[in-house]
């Protein structure tokens, strides 16, 4: 993390002013910033965690009761227990589909992002660092593919692919991997003329290990927003992808497949099937993109105060 | 200048290639072209006179030189679904996708412009912040969850707005539109507003960034020191010198409101180019598929070349450093 210390600080830096620290201090100086943060927590958690707390599991056949289907809000199942959120058109307990839900939705999501993180920013960094026709050529591709919006290079994928986890993924990841390796091949052209790299190469070290070792971890910075910002976005286009029909399989139900399941209710007065669901999916990307924007202020060395 | 133009038209033309490369091994690798491309109903002397007509027995680039040259004429296979021909399916949806386009593209800009103007003028004031706050949601909510919760508010809970269709349509030199008649502009209307929300918070926040840095030049204080009514200053001086980075972002963008709108298309029902290629996807009715993709790219490469061309005329620059490059 030497990147976070600013440069030119002279003398000892005490231990309260490590970068690590005083990155949190700033972190955590926006109340928004920190309120958004907390509840990112606990998504995450619910997500890692939600065979373990949801009060039922909706896609056990055997604790599923059909008689129970299209109960409100807070009513009592057939089997005294209480649906918080009320139950789908199959009788599943909406909270627990939600979370459940919000785990296949992170997962992709995040899985996506750090993929097309280590494959975009390899690429960037390899064109910055070799510059000339490789460099041309890699950035002429990533500027016809980011000229395409990302809905539609994910539906031409998926048109060819087919539905599936692992399809969806590769979409993802194709329309992700662009962005990875222009934020990268930015910085990574600013650190390549810096005395550092010449010394490593006056060192004889290989061309992986400068690369790897010495210029992306100074590249860190951008990186870091670019990743929450790109999860964000993976999550909401999957959302649209699978309410669409053309995402994830019924078998994977994530929250835009649960809202598309709700939909249908919804045009008589059913609300509680899709938007709850919604609001999950809301509540996710918004907090992310709060953590995004706030990661983006302390990190950014011009605002540095 | 030319030579630029001519650079520019040689990458188009090779993406284009490329797409069309990608589609057709995407169509023969991936499955087997036999059942992608003939009616699985078809028998069997039906399918080998199929496979003959479409020399799928040959070798595979003389396969795809077949696609090229059978596309080219326009012949992109019958729709399974449909039974007509895909080409002849997707253009006589266009119409509807283009209208929903263009309402959502003068939506965003009737919108957008002034809010964005006011937010610019006045920065620190409650309403200027509500309404960039505003476009932080417009950019980060999924459109799809915003057209549902159109759907529930104004068509099931108020029962304003029809929720699904077309409505009435007249016809305007031979093509069906809905905004001249009433019943249909009551359909186009929310989905209209659905697929501007994005693009009015990229012109808003666009339109302020612009004002904030005009206000600010001599030209303006000099219109201000004339006397001149401040109506007049923004409508006139601020307006003009704010719409060259508008109007070229608009122009970028018109593919992505295109692209965009395959999902509001589904939320509501609108009979569009995106409705039919979710559908065809589903079906996996792929004459239909593969026809719609080479339709979107072309015009894409097509929106592409345009704005990179006016952009040179516009700006120099970009043509100078393109020819170092």
């Amino acid at each position: 993390m030497s990147a976070l210390t600013e440069p030119g600080v002279p003398g000892r830096v005490g231990e309260s002013d490590s970068p690590l620290r005083r990155f949190l201090a700033d972190f955590f100086e926006s109340r928004v910033a920190t309120a958004a943060f907390a509840v990112l927590l606990g998504i995450v958690f619910i997500a890692l965690f939600a065979p373990w707390i949801s009060p039922t599991n909706p896609y056990d056949l055997a604790t599923v009761d059909i008689l129970d289907n299209r109960l409100p809000p807070g009513s009592e199942g057939f089997t005294g227990q209480i649906f918080w959120l009320g139950t789908d058109g199959a009788g599943r307990d909406v909270l627990s589909a939600i979370f459940y839900g919000l785990r296949t939705s992170l997962a992709v999501g995040v899985m996506s992002g750090v993929i097309a993180m280590f494959i975009g920013s390899s690429i960037g960094l390899v064109a910055a660092y070799f510059g000339g026709r490789t460099d041309t050529l890699i950035m002429r591709v990533v500027d016809v593919q980011l000229s395409f919006p990302a809905i539609l290079v994910a539906l031409v994928l998926l048109a060819l692919l087919g539905k599936g986890v692992d399809k969806i993924i590769i979409a993802l990841v194709a329309v992700q991997w662009a962005y990875y390796a222009r934020t990268v091949r930015a910085s990574a052209l600013v650190e390549r003329s810096k005395e550092y790299v010449e010394a490593a190469a006056c060192l004889a070290l290989g061309h992986r290990r400068i690369l790897f070792r010495h210029v992306l971890p100074n590249c860190l910075p951008p990186l870091i927003v670019v990743v929450t910002v790109q999860t964000a976005h993976a999550i909401s286009l999957e959302a649209t992808l699978s309410f669409l029909g053309i995402g994830l399989p019924i078998t994977e139900p994530s929250l835009g497949l649960l809202i598309a399941n709700g939909f249908e209710y919804m045009l008589s007065q059913k609300y509680w099937i899709s938007i709850y669901p919604g609001i999950a999916l809301l509540v996710t990307i918004v907090t992310i993109n709060l953590v995004g924007d706030q990661l983006r202020d302390v990190l950014n060395p011009r605002l540095q105060r | 200048m030319s030579a630029f133009v001519i650079r520019r038209l040689m990458q188009s033309i090779a993406v284009v290639m490329v797409m069309s490369l990608i589609v057709f091994f995407g169509v023969n690798i991936v499955g087997d072209p036999v059942d992608m491309l003939i009616n699985p109903e078809a028998d069997q002397a039906d399918i080998e006179a199929a496979i003959k007509a479409l020399g799928l027995d040959r070798p595979a680039h003389e396969q795809y030189w077949y696609f090229l040259v059978n596309a080219f004429k326009g012949d992109l296979g019958s729709s399974f679904i449909f039974g007509q021909p895909a080409l002849q399916l997707i253009v006589q949806r266009m119409p509807a996708t283009l209208e929903l386009a263009f309402s959502a593209l003068f939506l965003s800009v009737l919108f957008g412009i002034p809010l964005g103007v006011y937010a610019g003028l006045r920065p620190d004031t409650l309403t200027a912040k509500t309404i960039m706050s505003g476009s932080i949601l417009g950019f980060s909510l999924p459109t799809f969850w915003v057209g549902l919760m159109m759907i529930m508010v104004f068509a099931v809970m108020l029962g304003w707005l029809p929720s699904t269709g077309r409505g009435e349509t007249v016809l305007l030199f031979g093509v069906p539109v809905s905004f001249l008649t009433l019943d249909g502009l009551r359909h186009l209307l929310l989905p209209a507003v659905n697929l501007a929300l994005f693009k009015m918070s990229l012109v808003t926040r666009l339109a302020r960034a612009g004002t904030r840095e005009v206000v600010h030049q001599d030209y303006i204080k000099f219109a201000r020191a004339k006397g001149l009514s401040p109506r007049r200053v923004v409508l006139v001086h601020v307006l003009k010198n704010i719409m060259i980075p508008v109007v070229t972002v608009i122009g970028l963008e018109f593919g992505g409101l295109i692209a965009f709108s395959v999902v509001t298309e589904s939320v509501f029902a609108w009979p569009g180019m995106g409705k039919l290629i979710i559908e065809s996807i589903q079906n996996l009715d792929r004459p239909v598929i593969v026809a719609y993709l080479m339709i979107t790219v072309l015009m894409f490469v097509f929106i592409n070349l345009v704005v990179d061309v006016l952009y040179s005329v516009l700006d120099p620059r970009v043509r100078l450093r393109d020819m170092r490059a």
